[in-house]
């Protein structure tokens, strides 16, 4: 299934190699040229590290019952590293369950694609219509809520625009538009970007102009260079409050967590990649990572995480209620009795040989 | 000073780690890259052929063919949506994928990749400045003509070590495409010390800048300008021994 993808004709699109058989003779040059670097062993520093795979190969899965092979690559965004707080809990996780945990730093947007080529394990971002889209498409399965915390308004502490204490986001930054006042934004396709057009979106107000600047680099990157040119920005609160000691920014807006506007809300969820879709991925240690950041054990760590004296981010894995909407889309609405029937007649029809 | 401030900053093992792995990565790059170049600079040294101006033009042009280009392209083959990563089909032969994505080897081949041309092109004008007489008095001193590529390259030896320190500069100092082929990993390892994967010490200095750090991205700097003044002292060491013997 996966193999047919890879050689599809979608495969031409994407790499842009015109005609097939240049195509493949670039495959086979490749393919060489690689097979003879994996010859040559480069020595890992220890670790038992082998370097190279998550526990399973191109064909055959994981291979063993236990969850103690291999690595785990969890493709995150940088608020979950540049915070620390990966660095706390990936150590507890590993000599719990003997996995190795390789963090692969990137936006959301771009550690949703990772995972979607099957080149990650599990992903742990915070997106929620992203992360939807990807549950849709069928590339992630058992999908938790992890933790949370919200995203507020920093800036210059003279406050150029003049909305410091506003108590609406699309208001402030109509406000910083029509001042024209410096404003950074992330530009990557983050969940902090997604959630700064969002919120231009819903605003009176639109981005454009010289006072509107794109960093296309991550979340500590921007809050620095924001600080360097006295412009504003959108920010996760992890982040700003892990780095508050080193600049000069303050809070202007703040976040639903200190009784700022609901659409500052920060969410974060996990999601393993769907084996039956990508079948090189190790699952296993995929859903062993869920358990344990959704274990009291692991809801505990993120809850006693801080930096410079504040708690960064708040656990919300473990209700007494259910709460079916974090397995799900959003939207989804597939509870009819009609929907149940034809998914059943689907598996019957798909699984059951014809001959049983 | 910056030192002991960077050692308390990680701790020696990091450290030490990101340095390793910048010199595997680089060194095993070049090696493997040296060997290509001398045969593509061999060949086209020693043999006329049409379109050799235009191969010409195109190795020149991959001197500076941009890095990050380099990177997006290894990492497109060796996805799991690509031909190496995912496997694929050559008429009814299926190969299978070999996950080398965010890995050294990965990083090895974008480096390489980068490094053949700068290589090649050192290496290859060092070749043709060898003085047309040499080759002739090989020749009629009844050399074959690999005794006559050997005299060659011993003659051009001093513009090969030029070559290969050329190549391992663009290699070493690169950041583009390491960081998108190599993923910039860092594992804590069993007693919980901060490792490199695939971490060097220009995708280290991201990690710095990104975090505010400036301070300790430097003396990340200063550490990877120390290691390749190590590297070129050695090769001109090389170099002048050639020169004394």
């Amino acid at each position: 299934m996966s193999e047919q993808r890879n050689t599809g004709p979608e495969a031409d699109d994407e790499t842009g190699w015109g005609s097939t058989t240049r195509r493949r003779a670039l495959q086979a040059a490749g393919v060489g040229g690689a097979l003879a670097l994996a010859g040559c062993t480069m020595g890992n520093q220890g670790d038992g590290g082998d370097g190279g795979g998550d526990g399973g190969d191109g064909g055959g899965g994981g291979g063993s019952n236990s969850v103690g092979d291999g690595t785990l690559t969890v493709a995150t965004t940088t608020s979950t590293y540049d915070t620390g707080l990966l660095g706390e809990l990936n150590p507890m996780f590993q000599s719990t369950f003997g996995i190795q945990v390789e963090p692969l730093v990137q936006g959301t947007g771009a550690a949703i694609r990772t995972a979607r080529d099957g080149d990650a394990d599990i992903i742990l971002v915070h997106a929620r219509g992203a992360e939807d889209q990807f549950l849709k498409d069928g590339f992630g399965v058992n999908r938790r809520d992890v933790m949370f915390n919200d995203f507020v308004i920093v800036g210059p502490q003279d406050d150029p625009a003049g909305i410091n204490g506003m108590s609406s986001a699309t208001e402030a930054f109509a406000t910083i538009a029509e001042t024209e006042s410096t404003f950074l934004s992330r530009g990557d396709d983050s969940g902090t970007n997604k959630k700064e057009l969002t919120i231009w979106d819903q605003s009176s107000a639109s981005p454009t102009g010289s006072w509107y600047q794109e960093t296309g680099k991550g979340m500590g990157d921007t809050l620095n260079q924001a600080n360097q040119v006295g412009g504003y920005t959108l920010a996760d609160r992890g982040t700003f409050l892990s780095l508050k000691s080193d600049i000069d920014l303050v809070i202007h807006v703040q976040g639903p967590l200190k009784d700022g506007p609901a659409i500052l809300r920060n969410p974060y969820g996990v999601i393993p990649v769907n084996p039956a879709v990508h079948d090189n991925v190790n699952y296993q240690a995929a859903m062993a990572y869920v358990g344990f950041l959704t274990s009291p054990a692991g809801q505990e760590a993120i809850g006693n995480y801080t930096a410079n004296g504040s708690q960064l981010f708040f656990p919300n894995a473990l209700a007494e209620e259910p709460q079916f909407d974090q397995y799900v889309p959003q939207d989804y609405g597939g509870n009819t009795e009609e929907l149940r029937r034809r998914r059943y007649q689907h598996w019957v029809d798909n699984i059951v040989p014809n001959d049983y | 000073m910056a030192g002991a401030g960077l050692l308390s900053e990680f701790g020696t093992r990091y450290l030490v780690s990101v340095v390793l792995v910048t010199l595997q990565v680089s060194l095993v790059a070049v090696g493997i890259s040296t060997l290509i170049s001398l045969a593509i600079s061999l060949t086209m040294g020693f043999v006329d052929f049409r379109g050799k101006r235009v191969v010409e033009t195109v190795i020149n042009t991959g001197m500076g063919f941009p890095s990050v280009v380099v990177g997006l392209a290894v990492l497109l083959l060796l996805s799991n949506q690509g031909p190496v990563g995912g496997g694929f089909a050559v008429g009814p032969l299926r190969f299978g994928g070999v996950e080398l994505l965010f890995t050294k080897e990965a990083m090895v081949v974008s480096q390489c990749i980068l490094a053949v041309p700068v290589i090649t092109s050192v290496s290859l004008s060092a070749i043709e400045d060898v003085d047309e007489s040499l080759r002739d008095a090989a020749f009629a001193a009844g050399g074959t003509r690999r005794d006559v590529q050997l005299a060659v390259l011993r003659e051009a030896r001093y513009g090969l070590i030029t070559a290969i320190l050329a190549g391992f500069g663009r290699a070493v100092s690169e950041v583009g495409s390491v960081l998108i082929v190599g993923g910039n990993i860092a594992i804590r390892n069993q007693s919980g010390e901060l490792v490199s994967l695939t971490r060097t010490l220009t995708t280290a200095i991201t990690i710095e800048a990104r975090r505010g750090q400036y301070e300790v991205g430097i003396a990340l700097g200063v550490v990877l300008l120390a290691l390749a003044l190590g590297v070129n002292a050695v090769g001109n060491v090389v170099r002048a021994r050639g020169e004394h013997s």
